[in-house]
């Protein structure tokens, strides 16, 4: 039995049989297979041979024809390679003496010989560990066919493991068959995390190596309240984690149960709980667990993937479908907040800060038309609901006048045209870049909102990437820096009546919840999944216990320190939660 | 007729033995029935049948190999292969050889 520690990024507790998706993205079903089956292997693996080698050279020969003979020859060599004998002779030994999976065996090999070859001095020998690892990939291709795409294909559930998983790979995940997935690298606020709160799959991430000593097939525990991962559990922590995992679920019914209850404090105070959504359909999501509202509709899905820009009517059916949905509730939009690297309209633009570059406001006041499109759709959608819009990443207050003014360009043309719209459509901006937290007192006088954006500003104020496993523990909203911060802007917020909300995932975290009511936020914005959670906490607490919490954890003086004292105390309410 | 036949290379071309002349080399090999084992001097030597083990000798300009060819058809196949080598060898290291040009016939 091993146990690892990860991040967790999605609750629950799953115990499974463990699926391994390998390194470059192939996924290996198994590692090992009985010794009856040796034979079977040797001969998939001597088909697969011969079906790789022939697209080789039916490759060469393409590329004959087209380019020449010098390229083709690229081809012929791949094909001798794989019809080495040497080669075959130690895949199929690994297979006869080792019991491995054909799949397995080859890619051991493949790699034995590319790591040599990588270690010799000479460059023009390391370069051919590139040409091995294609081979190994043509290979394995024929050996698994269209079972290469094996997470979608599933016959009994797992529990997936792997290095990494891309976010649409995350979203493709079917949570009745991947019933918690666990990964070597990633971290809490990166799209995957996300996802997987969203689909409701216990994850944990940024565990470190481990796939080595796993196999396809072992036993898997994943806690992803706690962000451990368990393999090969023994007896008696198996039983303990199943009781962790039938008290999870009896807790989430428990907090289904809040659904239709007010987000109140025990001493009354209403606070607004919304929901943060990426995708129209997420807007179910926020109904089902009780939201107030959505407090953050992230658009950039609108633009990637694609190859030219979203028109205006495919900007407004995404904003009707989530208002449909939500019927009178509040729907904050926020405007694109991208940069330029992930940009249809502009792909050759190659940055080397893009996270300190062209992107979100800076890159729409400099790209009006797209600018002004999804205003357009925003103020459009304002007749059919109650719609607010927000701009993300705003600096200074020139930037954010300038937004205001092409807005009311955009109001003007509108009206000439005779389309209706909310002439009073709220304002707001994401506080989110620690300029516009230090200058949150001018910029209150200019806006109708605040969001906080807890996610950019821990980056941007702790100067660590949220995505880096190495920074990682310098990424905390627990900072006293960050507290600093939010009171400054909370403190700017209610001097000018303006409403204040945070919506990064710090919003989402149960230990953070006292903290925020206590330094007077009213309004939180959490990914739907958590809502009930933070519900909970809100309706089993006083104001003025809040507040308590509040002032102590602002005197602290470490991350560390704000961390344990807000875990100690959230404790009490979540002790299924809180480890 | 069976022979074993033993000669001396040099890799004279600048990018050493890789992979254009080891696949010619390989193709060539396999068309005769006798071994061939391929080394450096004194060391492990290795099936000339594999293109992925002569790779693996990282055989650089400058090098000595020693080819051992044993079987039936000795004489033709060290003949052969070593045609190829120098055949390669000598396109590779002519000067008017550019990138994007197509060997010659």
């Amino acid at each position: 039995m091993e146990i690892k520690r990860g991040t967790p990024v999605s609750p629950g507790v799953a115990i499974g049989p463990a699926l391994v998706v390998d390194t470059e993205g192939y996924r290996i079903p198994k590692r090992f297979v009985d010794k009856k089956q040796r034979r079977e292997e040797i001969a998939r693996l001597r088909q697969a041979l011969a079906a790789a080698a022939a697209e080789a050279r039916t490759n060469q020969q393409a590329i004959n024809e087209k380019l020449g003979k010098q390229y083709g020859a690229i081809f012929a060599a791949h094909a001798l390679l794989i019809e080495d004998p040497e080669l075959t002779r130690e895949i199929e030994s690994l297979i006869r003496d080792q019991d491995h999976a054909a799949e397995y065996a080859v890619s051991r090999v493949m790699r034995r010989h590319a790591k040599a070859l990588e270690s010799l001095r000479s460059g023009s020998f390391a370069t051919r560990a590139a040409d091995l690892f294609d081979i190994e990939k043509a290979i394995l291709r024929n050996l698994l066919g269209e079972r290469g795409e094996v997470l979608k294909y599933l016959k009994k559930p797992v529990i997936v493991l792997a290095h990494d998983l891309t976010p649409s790979e995350t979203a493709g995940l079917d949570p009745k068959m991947v019933h918690a997935f666990a990964t070597e690298a990633g971290g809490r606020a990166s799209h995957t995390a996300i996802m997987a709160g969203v689909l409701g799959i216990p994850a944990v991430v940024g565990v470190g190596r481990f796939l080595t000593d796993v196999s396809g097939g072992d036993e898997i525990i994943v806690d992803g309240n706690r962000g451990v991962l368990i393999l090969n559990p023994d007896e008696e922590t198996r039983e303990r984690q199943e009781q962790a995992r039938k008290s999870y679920c009896t807790l989430e019914s428990r907090l289904n149960e809040l659904r239709d209850l007010p987000a109140e404090t025990a001493d009354g105070v209403r606070i607004t709980l919304l929901g943060n959504i990426e995708f129209p359909h997420e807007a179910e999501h926020c109904i089902e667990r009780g939201a107030d509202g959505v407090g953050l509709y992230r658009t950039e899905f609108l633009y990637l993937n694609r190859q030219s820009d979203p028109t205006e009517s495919e900007h407004l059916d995404a904003y009707l479908t989530v208002l449909r949905t939500m019927g009178p509730r509040p729907v904050v939009i926020r405007t694109l907040d991208l940069g330029a690297d992930k940009f249809a309209s502009d792909a050759q633009n190659l940055e080397r800060n893009p996270f300190l570059g062209l992107r979100s406001v800076r890159l729409c006041l400099r790209n009006l038309a797209l600018f002004k499109t999804q205003m357009r759709a925003i103020l459009r959608a304002s007749a059919f609901g109650d719609v607010r819009i927000m701009f993300p990443m705003v600096s200074t207050l020139l930037e954010l006048r300038q937004c205001k003014m092409i807005l009311a360009e955009v109001k003007e043309d509108l009206e000439e045209e005779g389309i209706p719209f909310n002439p009073k459509l709220p304002i707001g901006t994401m506080i989110e870049v620690p300029s516009a937290a230090i200058m949150s007192d001018l910029m209150a006088r200019e806006v109708n909102f605040f969001s906080i954006g807890t996610n950019d500003l821990i980056q941007y104020t702790l100067a660590a990437d949220r995505t880096n496993e190495t920074v990682a523990t310098l990424y905390s909203p627990g900072d006293p820096s960050v507290l600093r911060l939010i009171d400054a802007v909370v403190k700017a917020g209610q001097g000018n009546s303006v409403d204040v909300s945070v919506c990064g995932e710090m919003s989402g975290e149960p230990i953070y919840t006292l903290l925020l009511l206590g330094m007077g936020l009213r309004q939180l914005s959490v990914t739907p999944h958590n809502i009930p959670e933070i519900k909970k906490i809100i309706r089993s607490v006083t104001l003025e216990e809040a507040k308590q919490v509040a002032q102590e954890a602002l005197s602290l003086e470490t991350a560390r320190d704000v961390n344990s004292f807000l875990r100690e105390k959230t404790r009490r309410f979540l002790p299924e939660v809180i480890g | 007729m069976n022979g074993f036949l033993r000669r001396k290379v040099v890799i004279t071309n600048p990018q050493g033995l890789h992979m254009r002349p080891i696949t010619a080399f390989v193709e060539e090999a396999a068309k005769y029935q006798s071994d061939v084992l391929v080394g450096r001097e004194q060391q492990e030597s290795f099936n000339g049948k594999s293109a992925l083990s002569l790779l693996g000798l990282a055989a650089e300009q400058g090098t000595e190999l020693i080819l051992e060819v044993s079987g039936p058809d000795a004489d033709q196949a060290m003949e052969a292969l070593v045609m190829v080598l120098n055949r390669v060898f000598t396109e590779e290291a002519s000067p008017e050889k550019k990138a994007g040009e197509p060997p010659e016939r």
